[in-house]
């Protein structure tokens, strides 16, 4: 891991030129133009660049560069295997439980830099919580799941923590479901409610940035639609980086777009440039269904 | 051919009632003798039916060798449960590939180490040694070696069941807890052990059912005196200790101290199968709030 401390900060610019250099060739359907304010006053927090990843001698990211904003949700769109899970799993450097997995090139969450191994990865995970695919809450109390994550990092009184756990669920938007049966096993809730509670949980320990891992591939469709009006909510205090095979709820819930193919980033973008009018034919197939 | 795998499965029902039986008719002749009283064997500290040749004067309180069986399965317990669940914390969290393919077939090479051969472990070396190191507080036969044997054995039973359940909580959880900030010593103790609980306090209750109905180290290495105490020192008879003693003995087949070991082994029964349902007791509850 060579970290590139040299490389300045890049506002608002999404990709960098010289990731074309591999075959996929990348473009930014979005470059600024001074007359959209909005654009320019984005604030660039996720910053990656010539990021490389294996799994053993697999390599499943190539050279790959891409910015994500502030305040706004980034949806990671690409068939199986593309890599993007992979990405998201090193944001907060979940894959360091898996042994063969390595990487290269720059990753970083406005100074800090992510792949350091120096960096103080239960710091980082404080600062970039995490959502599964599976709602994975513990097999606890509905209040002690959300109660965990602050209980490990912050020496809260008992009222301070209630109301933080309070807070939390409601912020899920999951708080008038599970108010009267806090003390109840989180395992008795319904699907959609398990990944509200894992959302709350994420949320009660202060992240910056939220990961989601297709957060709604295993809930029915009443249940999709809720955590997808939360984590459009949620985009005002947070910077969320969701990875969907759902091409309908990229469009629906994300502020940017950034479509992966085998390991390399295709095209990145508004959500609606990149599902509208899409710079690269490969984009333009997956997000019109013909392949994926 | 159904009815022949039909037939194989009620064997093991016909063999259970056989053996409830036997023990109910035989423990009959000795609870209906004129010198034994319920009453007696239930609350009585002496045990003498060995040591009395004249049925008179024997007493048959159970109290001395339920305390000698309890004297070694605390000491056994002590040894087995925390060595064995630290052992499989390790193990399934922990250890990496070269440490797992050494340290897992020396758990096997434990659990098959005949009992014959733990129990001269125990009267060769840890009495000796524990007499050494006391400079001779302990009797050359005493509960704690035999304890401790008992729970070298009962090791590798608790580690790799405690392991299965551990190894049964889902990958999910422990990324859920990684990704709070978890570190992977917090992760085990707080997420994955709570999980897996119903596994091990199962594992643990099975361990304790074994620690009681083993019987080849306690004969060998915990003496022959029934002694009604809580010191962990002294020659302790166990329950199972006593029914081997009483068959190689010269009591003969039909005298009350003969029966007497029926008396006993349903006492013995009767423990074991509570904690069999105990178990089952405790995975139920728990499986119901954790799965």
């Amino acid at each position: 891991m060579i970290p590139e401390q040299t490389q300045p900060i890049r506002l608002a610019i999404d990709m960098p030129q010289s990731a074309s250099a591999t075959n996929a060739p990348t473009t930014d359907t979005s470059a600024p133009s001074p007359a959209d304010a909005s654009q320019s006053a984005e604030e660039l927090c996720i910053e990656i660049s010539h990021f490389n990843a294996w799994y053993g001698s697999f390599q499943a990211i190539h050279d790959l560069s891409l910015d994500i904003r502030r305040n706004q949700v980034t949806a990671f769109i690409g068939p199986s295997g593309c890599g993007k899970s992979t990405l998201l799993r090193w944001i907060n450097r979940m894959n360091d439980i898996v042994p063969t997995a390595h990487s290269n090139g720059t990753l970083r969450i406005h100074d800090l830099d992510v792949l350091s191994p120096s960096t103080d990865v239960v710091h980082l995970r404080r600062q970039v919580g995490m959502v599964f695919q599976k709602p994975n809450p513990f097999p606890k109390t509905i209040y002690e799941n959300v109660a965990f994550g602050p209980r490990l990092h912050l020496k809260l009184r008992r009222g301070e923590l209630d109301e933080l756990v309070e807070w939390s669920l409601r912020k899920a938007a999951v708080w008038d479901e599970v108010k009267d049966r806090l003390n109840a096993p989180a395992l008795g809730l319904s699907g959609g409610q398990q990944q509200r509670l894992c959302i709350a949980r994420a949320i009660a320990v202060g992240p910056e940035i939220l990961l989601m891992d297709e957060p709604c591939s295993a809930l029915d469709p009443a249940s999709t639609l809720a955590i997808e009006d939360l984590i459009y909510e949620l985009r005002e205090q947070y910077t969320i980086v969701m990875v969907t095979h759902n091409m309908q709820q990229a469009s629906r819930c994300s502020d940017r777009t950034a479509f992966f193919f085998e390991g390399r980033l295709v095209e990145s973008g508004p959500t609606d440039d990149v599902f509208t009018k899409p710079q690269q034919k490969r984009t333009d197939d997956y997000v019109r269904g013909r392949f994926g | 051919m159904l009815s022949m795998l039909a037939m194989c499965a009620m064997a093991t029902i016909g063999i259970t009632i056989g053996i409830i039986v036997m023990l109910v008719t035989q423990s009959w002749h000795f609870f209906n003798s004129e010198y034994v009283s319920v009453t007696e064997f239930l609350t009585g500290t002496r045990w003498t039916a060995l040591q009395s040749k004249n049925i008179e004067d024997a007493d048959f309180g159970i109290w001395p060798l339920l305390s000698g069986t309890f004297r070694v399965t605390a000491i056994a317990m002590l040894i087995a449960l925390p060595s064995g669940l630290i052992t499989a914390v390790y193990l399934s969290e922990f250890a990496t590939k070269k440490v797992r393919a050494v340290l897992k077939p020396t758990l096997e090479i434990i659990a098959g180490i005949p009992t014959v051969v733990l129990g001269y472990f125990a009267v060769l070396v840890i009495g000796p040694s524990l007499q050494w190191m006391t400079d001779g507080g302990f009797d050359a036969f005493n509960a704690t070696s035999a304890g401790i044997a008992v729970g070298i054995l009962c090791l590798p039973m608790v580690c790799s069941l405690s392991e299965d359940a551990l190894h049964a909580v889902p990958r999910a959880l422990r990324e859920g807890a990684y990704g709070l900030g978890c570190t992977p010593f917090e992760t085990s103790v707080k997420v994955v052990i709570p999980a897996a609980l119903s596994g091990i306090v199962s594992a643990f209750l099975l361990a304790f059912s074994r620690a009681i109905g083993e019987t080849m180290v306690v004969a060998l290495a915990a003496g022959t005196q029934a002694t009604y105490t809580i010191d962990p020192r002294t020659q302790s008879q166990t329950m199972t200790g006593f029914i081997v003693e009483m068959i190689k003995s010269e009591n003969e087949y039909g005298t009350v101290q003969y029966f007497s070991l029926y008396g006993v082994a349903i006492t013995l029964f009767v423990i074991t199968f509570a904690m069999t349902l105990i178990g089952q007791l405790v995975r139920r509850r728990y499986r119901e709030s954790y799965a």
